[in-house]
């Protein structure tokens, strides 16, 4: 395991530390890693430094109020943190409504085989990975894409990382909550 | 789940998951993946990618006492419930339950002639979305398109020049493209269909009508 797969598995520690135990140093630290990326993102995306740091802040807390709802077998807190940011920025940039899909949760009492998680941690920083070795030209274009000042027709197409690997993980993760939650009802 | 055969484009579940599509196609697209855990895990594979990115960015510089303000407006926020996901109706899926109410019967249909009824659901104004409501075995006249028109079946099926689509598929159509979209004869019909122009309809009638589609 690399050092960065630590790393991101130590996040996913500590959104479930701010879960059960509402840990405020293990916040404080997701907060200091996090919250200048957010920040970052949000001005790129057309905010300016006040908006940011207003949503920046109101994204933080959300992670706090909603850390019962992250599922790392689905995604790593990079991940996670990122669509938080995105639905505030719909919200308060482009001032639309975002809809959101049908939720898939475990619920108060299952959780996700810890080994689904690691696989999931692991391939998320593999996809690091692969973004940061891109050319300049071609990660900047992706990023543009997020951002919102580039279509996706082109990014769509892009081969070379390894989004298949993640998907069929997340797929295989959306199956067993499928089964879970048959087995409930 | 049903088998789905049609599926939405790598564009659109990119531009979701990135949050840049119009309400009405983010709408098109939520539906679609409320049915379809191939395009689900697509949409939060491309979300990883967008978390990649994230984690990619140079750092901005927050203000002074930018976490204490955090740790102040946790501290004034109200708790967040327990989330319990609101159910979808058998044929309207949550994301567009939450623009007509409780259920199907909560839908103001209007009609539009030969049975054909719809409803507009109230989205931002760069894309129009509406429910149509097709009777079984007729056809919606030919029409043309400008701009790009999404259409995903909740509802019966319908086939056109090239396919058949039901429950949770997506026909999406472009301007190249004219058609005549003919519901099966066994069951009545009900899409969701989004635009980001004006639908262009041949037949002489509809065309007087379509003023009163208001889209």
């Amino acid at each position: 395991m690399t050092d960065a797969t630590d790393a991101r598995s130590a996040w996913v520690t500590h959104v479930l530390r701010i879960r059960d135990t509402r840990d405020q140093s293990a916040f404080a630290e997701l907060f200091q890693y996090f919250a200048p990326r957010v920040k970052s993102f949000l001005m790129r995306s057309g905010a300016d430094a006040t908006l940011a740091e207003e949503c920046t802040q109101e994204v933080m807390a959300t992670l706090w109020h909603k850390a019962h709802m992250f599922d790392p077998s689905r995604a790593s807190v990079a991940t996670w943190v990122f669509t938080i940011a995105r639905n505030r920025k719909i919200d308060a940039l482009r001032k639309q409504r975002r809809p959101e899909p049908e939720e898939l949760t475990w619920g108060p009492e299952a959780e996700p085989d810890p080994l689904d998680v690691l696989a999931l941690q692991q391939e998320s920083t593999q996809l690091v990975e692969a973004i940061a070795a891109l050319p300049e030209k071609q990660r900047d274009l992706i990023k543009r894409a997020y951002f919102g000042d580039l279509s996706h027709a082109e990014i769509a197409e892009q081969t070379g990382l390894p989004l298949g690997t993640i998907k069929s993980r997340i797929r295989l993760a959306l199956e067993r909550l499928r089964h879970e939650m048959k087995r409930k009802t | 789940m049903t088998k789905i055969a049609h599926h939405m484009t790598d564009e659109l579940l990119m531009g979701y998951a990135s949050g840049t599509l119009p309400e009405a196609f983010a709408l098109a697209v939520a539906t679609h993946i409320s049915l379809c855990d191939e395009c689900r895990a697509a949409v939060e594979s491309y979300e990883a990618l967008g978390g990649g990115v994230l984690d990619d960015l140079e750092c901005a510089e927050l203000s002074d006492a930018s976490l204490e303000a955090t740790m102040n407006l946790i501290a004034s926020m109200d708790p967040e419930p327990v989330d319990i996901s609101p159910a979808g109706d058998p044929v309207l899926p949550a994301p567009v339950l939450s623009y007509i109410g409780k259920s199907l019967d909560d839908v103001r249909w209007t009609s539009v002639g030969m049975g054909v009824k719809q409803a507009i659901l109230k989205t931002s104004s760069d894309a129009s979305a509406r429910l149509l409501y097709i009777p079984a075995g007729v056809a919606v006249p030919d029409h043309g398109h400008q701009g790009t028109e999404i259409t995903l079946v909740l509802k019966g099926a319908f086939s056109d020049e090239h396919s058949r689509f039901a429950r949770g598929d997506v026909e999406i159509a472009n301007e190249e493209m004219e058609h005549t979209p003919v519901a099966d004869i066994g069951e009545d019909c009900i899409c969701l269909a989004v635009t980001d122009a004006p639908l262009k309809f041949n037949a002489l009638l509809p065309r007087i009508a379509q003023p009163f589609l208001q889209i």
